[in-house]
């Protein structure tokens, strides 16, 4: 098994199950749906697999698949995973499942084509984790905009069109100053190699026009404030699967772009212009918090949460110059940026689970808005448990996933500059305020209407989407321990590589 | 030796009998979950026992082991374990026996409630939540136990759901407790910032290294790193022990069932704070201004909170505002550095206030939920069990000479008034005049509740028990069944009794040990132990000193105010409007919080949604941009019209033009 391409197989089974599903399942919605499901396990089971052929004590870059490319421009298909991708890898498979299994009747037009659409969507997904190419990884980063193009544009709401367009041209127009940058690498350092390239000694000059370049496009997908318009839009047209898949995974794109591309290839003039992304980062966390409290719409409401919490992966990140470098303190650095990571895994499955809840709310009464709900600790007793639990995550109650990311940063941040932390901790108000005003408006009290006062209790596939993110949720708070193990390596491995200067 | 594996499950079990009670629904059933339940807390209690004997009299060393690891990145390791020493283990007795207490008593309280199993699910995994607090071994646990008690709080409070303002009031405890929440994890953030690590012991050992260090949070401004440690802890200590400014909440907490009201706004929960800093006392003994600041903070509560409970006519609000009151004095304790007094008040408290709810609860069980005391009067024969153990309660409560408040709360105002730190003048006269306060409420409470004229009326066949109004009742009241009145009695034994035995060893016989530590120039209660000559002393002196007479004459008053001549209260309040108003309207801070802080918030989201992100990023910077990409679109297709004649107009202007310029230029 060791000597086969596991990384390849993660890539490109999907893709090759996507072809499948649109050929057996044009007629048959059934067929497509349990094929679908039957690949998500598969994958879910290799990545397993990958998890286990990992060492995580070594570190570094393992797995590793280097095949010419386009040797012309000495571009390489070159693969291979650190920690930090292997855990991201295993979110994508676990999510995909359960997006599977929570669109199963939701979906009906065309389920084949969607099942495609996702399917492919996971694959290039792990794609953009695996790549150690600059190119290669620009191809998947921007080859995932095509399928949830199609998920949003076919499957979504009523104003789709405009949330369609709204979100290709953002995310486009910050993909534009990427592929500049990625060209002008090329040009200075003869090649497309990531370790090449982080390790090639750019000017100060060089690595602030490519530091702004990066920000561009990872801020968009991130998202960052003030370019986040674009997810509130998207999410509320999107499917529930959509929803998912474009919190629980897509937004960790963006930051993951900031983990390979601005941290290791620009680092002083990351470190330069540090203040400007955490100040960011400090406004969405607070700023962010304040538009979703007065959201009258639960999507928009999730997904302006979304941008809060990514708030601090990007604050968790971007701390790291002030204490590696200023106060030489890798240690906390360390604790930073290990935030940061398991902050993007955890917000994976607290938004993913959330925005299944609405999804499970949605099919039930057909809108979205806070005021049509009301006592579903009544109505829907089991589904009210498992959504005051994700609300929990999502305000960081310890013992939940939510809360171990946070503690982190913010512990961090203290020692970087107590203002910071003092405005990232703002979150515990904040985001409480948010997140249970909601739950005081749709789970107690009394049902508005009669309509949703009948609504019917969970059923065992809901039951069991839910339960199996309820886990993944109480499991990581509880005993974050081993995740921090897988990655540990590599981010102490990035964080010495943060300490020297290119200039 | 205590064994980890008789720890673990001491803490699990209340754990597992609340996943059981709570998930199993149909399988366990509502006897069952009570049972599940029931049992579970009474092993942990038993094991606490224990735990208890073998530390105290067993000459078991102290424990403190991680039982995994929680957190590792680098060198930093956190985990979850458990510390116990003398305090701890105190804690861990008072907290599951009066928790045991309200189980059996919630199984009669609850009887017909809907949500029993739900309720009994929740009250399980309060008492595991709080037994994480108390064990913990490092600062990471501590806010783990922290935040899960609120949680749990959170959901008791807002345990009938379908009412509009327990769901208020359970949404305003959870945030106003985030606001402690939001110091307290800056504290841990500055303890590691200070001490590379999270964990007690090594925190504490390093503790004096703190002497003389400082951080610079505004520039140019260096502030002793321990003062700004212990008073970000405090926040925390504040937001969960209800103090001035972060108490909003604890009143309104009122609107959960009463035995929660009991177990956990009253004898557990809202004591975390005292728990926390007692335990911090390394650190806390290291800064004297943040000592002062706690004591000035208690003294405020301690007065001020009392005074609301005169004019409250809710009987459990009375009792909350009691306990507001209660907690002040406790947080004086520690402001003096007599950490331990604090405790030991800590203690006698929780076993009569939980008796004082629990008996409120019981009048409330028989007056069919009014809780309006205005409705009351002459309960005393109907409930004589009741109405005798309040009076214990109650007995205790405003320290007469003998019963155990009497012990704690005595020592408390001794300890203040040895005091000499910035803050202890005004914080003893806070805490003597205290005295007349409490006196005076809690006696109001009692003659309104037990004596004088009943002033509800009995009509067979009025409707529904449930919905209360103006103390019209279907039935009599009558005595509560055995389930409640057997803990009301279990408790009133303590509520008497414990002073007695206990002063001596927790205060003047340095029975902590190493888990609270004392500066010798703060150290009130060794100077207090010189003088110290046993409980009979204590007692017979009592009766010359000014708390007893102050206490005396809150008595007279409110006997004279609320038995002998009831239309006096009235004619008094109409008399001081000013002042009674600000009381009744508990001096406005709810109003400021409310339109300052809940509906600013709102109004803030607003602007920030519309103005910020609909109106300054999406219409003038992206809708913008696309309407500028349109318009001008819109001018640019007029240039193609595909009229052929307007294309060669156009070469032909643009070829004079041409060659204009460069006749034009070329001349130059």
């Amino acid at each position: 098994m060791s000597t086969w391409p596991i990384l390849s197989i993660l890539i490109w089974l999907p893709c090759a199950g996507a072809i499948l599903v649109l050929l057996a399942g044009g007629a048959r919605p059934r067929v497509a749906r349990w094929l679908t499901l039957a690949f998500t396990i598969i994958m879910f089971g290799l990545s397993l697999v990958m998890l286990v052929q990992y060492h995580a004590g070594p570190g570094g870059f393992q797995l590793q698949e280097n095949l010419a490319w386009i040797p012309g421009i000495h571009t390489s298909y070159h693969l291979g995973v650190d920690g930090i991708a292997v855990a991201l890898i295993v979110l994508t498979t676990f999510t995909s499942i359960l997006v599977i299994g929570g669109a199963w009747q939701v979906v009906k037009d065309k389920v084949h084509q969607y099942m495609a659409a996702m399917l492919v969507l996971e694959g290039l997904l792990i794609g953009v984790f695996c790549a150690m190419d600059a190119l290669l990884f620009y191809l998947f980063f921007e080859a995932i905009l095509i399928p949830m193009f199609f998920l949003i544009g076919i499957w979504g709401g009523p104003r789709r069109v405009y949330a369609t367009l709204k979100f290709f041209i953002y995310t486009f127009f910050g993909s534009i100053f990427f592929l500049v940058g990625l060209l002008y690498m090329y040009h200075r350092a003869g090649t497309f190699d990531l370790q090449t390239l982080w390790a090639f000694p750019f000017t100060l000059q060089e690595q602030t026009w490519l530091f702004f370049s990066f920000l561009i496009a990872f801020a968009v997908k991130t998202p960052m404030v003030p370019v986040h318009t674009w997810l509130p839009d998207a999410h509320v047209e999107a499917p529930t699967g959509g929803s998912v898949i474009l919190a629980a995974i897509m937004l960790k794109v963006g930051t993951y772009g900031f983990i390979r591309f601005s941290l290791p290839i620009t680092p002083d003039a990351s470190q330069h212009f540090a203040w400007l992304v955490i100040v960011l980062s400090l406004v969405a966390i607070i700023y962010i918090g304040y538009v979703a409290l007065v959201q009258p719409d639960m999507k928009k409401l999730v997904a302006y949460s979304s941008i809060a919490h990514m708030g601090f992966v990007t604050l968790g990140l971007f701390i790291v110059y002030m204490l590696a470098r200023g106060q030489h303190d890798v240690q906390t650095a360390a604790l930073g940026v290990q935030g940061a990571v398991v902050q993007m895994v955890s917000h994976g499955f607290v938004s993913g689970a959330l925005f299944t809840c609405i999804g499970v709310m949605y099919d039930r009464l057909h809108t979205r808005e806070i005021s049509a709900y009301g006592g579903l600790a009544k109505v829907m007793p089991w589904f009210a448990a498992f959504l005051v639990l994700f609300a929990m995550a999502n305000c960081g109650l310890p013992f939940t996933s939510g809360f171990v990311g946070e503690f982190m940063v913010i512990l961090s941040a203290f020692t970087a500059n107590p203002w910071i932390a003092l405005l990232a901790a703002y979150s515990l108000i904040i985001g409480a305020g948010y997140t249970l005003y909601l739950i005081k408006r749709i789970v107690w009290g009394t049902a508005p209407t009669k309509e949703a006062a009948a609504m019917p209790e969970i059923n065992t596939r809901e039951g069991l989407v839910l339960g199996a993110f309820a886990v993944a949720v109480l499991a990581m708070g509880v005993y974050p321990w081993p995740l921090m193990h897988l990655m540990d390596s590599s981010v102490a491995q990035l964080v010495t590589h943060l300490l020297a200067s290119k200039i | 030796m205590i064994s980890q594996n008789l720890l673990i499950v001491l803490a699990a079990a209340p754990l597992a009998g609340a996943l059981i009670a709570g998930l199993g629904r149909k399988q366990v059933g509502r006897a069952g979950a009570a049972a599940i339940a029931t049992i579970s807390v009474a092993l942990s209690f038993a094991l606490s026992c224990v735990v208890f004997y073998q530390l105290v009299w067993g000459g078991a060393p102290v424990f403190n082991h991680d039982v995994y690891t929680w957190l590792e990145v680098g060198k930093l390791s956190i985990g979850i374990g458990f510390l116990v020493d003398r305090l701890t283990a105190l804690m861990l007795v008072v907290v599951t026996f009066v928790s045991l207490m309200v189980h059996i008593y919630t199984i009669g309280y609850m009887r017909d409630d809907p949500g029993f199993q739900r309720f009994f699910a929740y009250i399980a995994l309060f008492t595991f939540s709080m037994l994480m607090l108390v064990l913990a071994n490092n600062f990471l646990q501590l806010f783990v136990g922290w935040e899960l008690v609120g949680l749990v709080s959170y959901l008791l409070i807002g345990f009938w759901f379908d009412r509009p303002t327990a769901s208020a009031a359970a949404l305003k405890a959870f945030l106003v407790n985030r606001v402690g929440d939001f110091g307290f994890i800056l504290g841990i953030a500055a303890v590691l910032y200070a001490f590379h690590t999270l964990d007690y012991s090594a925190v504490f050992a390093q503790a004096p290294s703190l002497s003389g260090r400082t951080i610079e949070v505004v520039g140019g401004h260096p502030w002793s790193l321990a003062t700004l440690i212990c008073l970000l802890l405090f926040v925390g200590a504040c937001g969960k022990s209800a103090q001035v400014p972060l108490h909003v909440w604890l009143p309104d907490s009122m609107e959960g069932p009463t035995p929660i009201s009991a177990l956990i706004h009253a004898a557990t929960m809202v004591t975390a704070g005292i728990f926390m800093v007692a335990r911090m006392s390394p650190l806390y003994e290291m800064s004297p201004t943040a000592l002062s600041v706690v004591l000035i903070v208690g003294a405020t509560t301690a007065f001020f909170m009392g005074l609301v409970g005169i004019v409250q006519n809710d009987i459990k609000r009375v009792i909350a505002y009691s306990t507001l009151s209660q907690l002040g004095y406790m947080v004086v304790a520690l402001g003096v550095s007599a950490y331990a007094a604090g405790i030991f008040h800590l203690m006698t408290h929780a076993f009569f206030k939980a008796l004082l709810f629990l008996g409120a609860g019981s009048v409330i069980v028989a007056m069919h939920h009014e809780q309006d005391m205005r409705y009351m009067g002459g309960l005393r024969k109907r409930m004589p069990i009741t109405w005798i153990t309040m009076w214990i309660g109650s007995l205790a409560l405003v320290a007469t000479p003998g019963f155990s408040g009497f012990f704690s709360k005595d020592t408390i105002i001794d300890a203040v008034g040895e005091s000499h730190i910035f803050g202890s003048t005004y914080a003893y006269w806070c805490v003597l005049l205290g005295v007349f306060v409490t006196a005076l409420y809690t006696f109001r409470l009692m003659y309104m509740t037990f004596h004088g004229k009943e002033r509800f009326k009995v009509e067979h066949g009025a409707h529904a028990s449930h919905d209360h109004h103006q103390g019209l009742l279907s039935h009599a009241p009558k005595e509560s069944p055995w389930v409640i009145t057997l803990p009301l009695v279990l408790l009133a034994i303590p509520s008497v009794i414990i002073g007695w035995f206990t002063i001596k060893p927790l205060l003047y016989g340095n029975w902590f040990g190493s888990a609270i530590k004392v500066l010798p120039q703060h150290d009130v209660l060794a100077k207090m132990g010189e003088e110290f000559h046993g409980t009979g002393a204590m007692f017979w002196h009592s009766f010359t000193t000014a708390p007893f007479w102050i206490a005396f004459a809150g008595f007279a008053v409110a006997t004279y105010v609320y038995l002998i001549n009831p239309q006096l209260a009235d004619r008094a309040a109409r008399m001081f409007l000013p002042l009674y108003r600000m009381l009744t309207r508990k001096f406005w801070v709810d109003e400021v919080y409310y339109n300052l802080f809940a509906r600013g918030g709102l109004k803030l989201g607003r602007v920030f949604w519309k103005g910020g992100d609909a109106g300054l990023i999406d219409g003038a910077m992206v809708n913008g941009s696309a309407a500028v990409v349109e318009r001008s679109s819109r001018v640019f297709r007029r240039l193609q019209t595909g009229y052929l004649y307007h294309y060669a107009f156009a070469m032909i202007l643009g070829l004079i033009l041409l060659l204009g310029g460069l006749w034009y230029w070329g001349l130059h």
